[in-house]
């Protein structure tokens, strides 16, 4: 009897797990020669709506994580993304991709991923200033996360596009609610899986499929989004209309691996306090 | 009547739970259309009785809720205010003057609440003093304890008492259930059925301190014990699920229920009510989305 491949069914992430699109619909994914590789959720405004509620919800409790936890959770990611490598590789050559090609998407995504691992406890210390003051008081200025990040991933690359665009946003702090290439959004799905053996908390990266141009003015528009960043062509009129409309903050990227630490910095508000320096005289001599 | 008069007019009716479920899932599926939304949406913010019942409870903690109550969100046009706000009774008197001219009600906790431990005495002095504070409404509890143990007649009479004394200074009465204590869905149609017997003006699920609050099965089975005491009596008793409800979906589809199972009459504020305190900034925020067509964020809207 001959077996039947079980192929796997990719669904989205969010909140920590893998529902279908609430709309039902899907979209075809073909190869270079017209072939069927998959069918992938086209997903609605509402599940970028259910996501921004997860990625809500988990905003604070990642952020109030030690950087150090963060970096450890990072470098998580990359060990697990390691030891699947083989799997991702195959993927990406079903996707049309050279076997050399997918080898330097998998090492590069993975290197990616260590890099900002390195810099979640060390970017506050470089970014961070203590400014000059002209009483006797300290002023320093700090950075926290903006908050909440709709993301618009490469589209030219299935893995290394994602990586070094949600790396640098979760480094700092930030959740994400990700849009992944349209025509290679295979791989970005079979990372969730990475993620959700990985020690990152449900809803700190939540991973959609679908058409930017249906999803782009609803995450421009949504009030609880603190920033857009666009990592592929352009936006439209529209998006960038409403994007004004509630002072977001929208960045945009290269599609091309640009690793560094400013990128940590685009998605940062910075914070600057007063602190009053302690006057002997106001402790009678105590030391 | 006396209340083992009344008693000996109870009989059982036992709960299909798997029917039950079954109808609610049919319930939550149905999709409503955008017009017909709006509506809702505003008829469930009208319907909401803004609660605030903690130790911690200041009077500028009430008079902020009670200005909320009467405008829920300044920055949108033609909405309608809350129902009721609903306080401790020592806190009445502070509501009563913040919502006065304002048409929102005035509710109070009474009779012990929310464990019910205490003799009958004590529970209608407290139930006077609300009244005396100003409260328009009370929201009293049975004794949970005595209903466990079958005295169910003990839970007639006083229910009655207080009852009586509402109706003495026009005052609505709501009878909380506290049907998270209760433990199924039989012994929850069973605790209605009797506090029915007085002929309330609300029965209630929740006291909201406990952690099984309101949810759909409870709901649908008092529903249905209003309906069938209406069937018998022709009395209209009305509904208030409380604590749990705290999104606007959800909001929607206990509207739905009631519709299905009770009909138009009791959909206004006058018999059917929502006892909470997070879901008015929800149904808000869904009113601005249809309004301005961009999902909305907690941030903009008033906490209390």
């Amino acid at each position: 009897m001959t077996r039947l491949n079980i192929q796997k069914t990719y669904k989205i992430f969010i909140g920590g797990k893998f529902p279908r699109t609430e709309s039902g619909r899907f979209y075809d994914l073909k190869n270079k020669e017209g072939k069927l590789i998959a069918n992938l959720c086209l997903s609605s405004r509402k599940d970028f709506r259910n996501a921004v509620v997860a990625a809500r919800k988990a905003q604070a409790g990642w952020a109030g994580k030690t950087a150090y936890n963060r970096s450890q959770i990072l470098y998580r990611l990359a060990e697990m993304l390691e030891s699947r490598s083989t799997a991702f590789v195959e993927e990406m050559q079903v996707l049309g991709l050279s076997k050399a090609q997918a080898e330097a998407e998998t090492t590069g995504a993975i290197d990616t991923l260590v890099y900002y691992a390195g810099w979640c406890d060390k970017y506050t210390a470089l970014f961070s200033s203590v400014n000059p003051t002209a009483s006797a008081h300290f002023n320093f200025t700090v950075h926290e996360p903006t908050g909440v990040v709709a993301l618009l991933a490469p589209e030219t690359s299935p893995l290394r596009g994602l990586i070094q665009t949600v790396a640098p946003i979760i480094a700092g702090g930030n959740t994400v609610v990700a849009l992944a290439s349209n025509q290679m959004a295979t791989s970005a799905i079979s990372f969730a899986e990475v993620i959700q053996n990985s020690d990152v908390p449900g809803g700190v990266i939540n991973i959609l499929t679908g058409d930017s141009a249906e999803l782009t003015p609803h995450m421009a528009s949504h009030m609880d989004v603190n920033a857009l960043v666009i990592a592929r062509d352009g936006l439209s009129e529209e998006a960038l209309d409403a994007v004004t409309d509630n002072v977001k903050r929208l960045v945009q990227w290269t599609e091309e691996e640009d690793s560094n630490p400013y990128r940590i910095l685009d998605l940062q508000e910075a914070k600057t306090t007063w602190h009053p320096v302690q006057v002997s005289a106001a402790s009678s001599g105590g030391y | 009547m006396e209340a083992t008069d009344l008693i000996a007019q109870y009989r059982e009716h036992p709960v299909d739970q798997m029917g039950v479920l079954d109808r609610i899932a049919r319930i939550r599926s149905r999709s409503i259309k955008k017009g017909s939304k709006v509506q809702g949406l505003k008829m469930a913010l009208n319907m909401i009785d803004l609660t605030t019942l903690e130790g911690a409870d200041t009077p500028n903690k009430v008079r902020n809720l009670c200005y909320k109550a009467m405008h829920p969100h300044d920055a949108a046009d033609g909405l309608p205010s809350v129902a009721a706000v609903c306080v401790y009774p020592s806190l009445a008197a502070v509501a009563k003057k913040a919502l006065e001219g304002s048409g929102v009600k005035v509710a109070a906790v009474a009779t012990y609440f929310p464990s019910g431990q205490t003799n009958l005495k004590v529970k209608l002095d407290e139930t006077n003093y609300a009244i005396s504070e100003g409260a328009d409404e009370i929201d009293m509890v049975i004794s949970r304890g005595k209903f466990l143990a079958g005295e169910y007649t003990y839970v007639l009479d006083e229910i009655m008492a207080v009852n009586a004394l509402c109706k003495e200074h026009s005052v609505r009465l709501k009878v909380i259930l506290e049907t998270g204590e209760l433990g199924s869905l039989d012994e929850v149609r069973k605790a209605s059925d009797i506090a029915l017997l007085a002929n309330p003006d609300f029965i209630k699920t929740s006291t909201g301190k406990i952690g099984q609050a309101a949810n759909m099965p409870v709901t649908l089975v008092m529903l249905q014990a209003i309906w069938d005491h209406y069937q018998r009596t022709g009395v209209q008793v009305g509904m208030k699920p409380a604590g749990g409800i705290s999104d606007a979906k959800t909001a929607l589809h206990y509207l739905r229920m009631v519709k299905e199972v009770l009909g138009e009459e009791w959909l206004s504020n006058e018999w059917f009510r929502f006892g909470a305190s997070r879901l008015a900034n929800d149904l808000l925020m869904q009113l601005m989305k249809q309004e301005t067509g961009a999902y909305q964020a907690a941030p903009y809207f008033s906490k209390d």
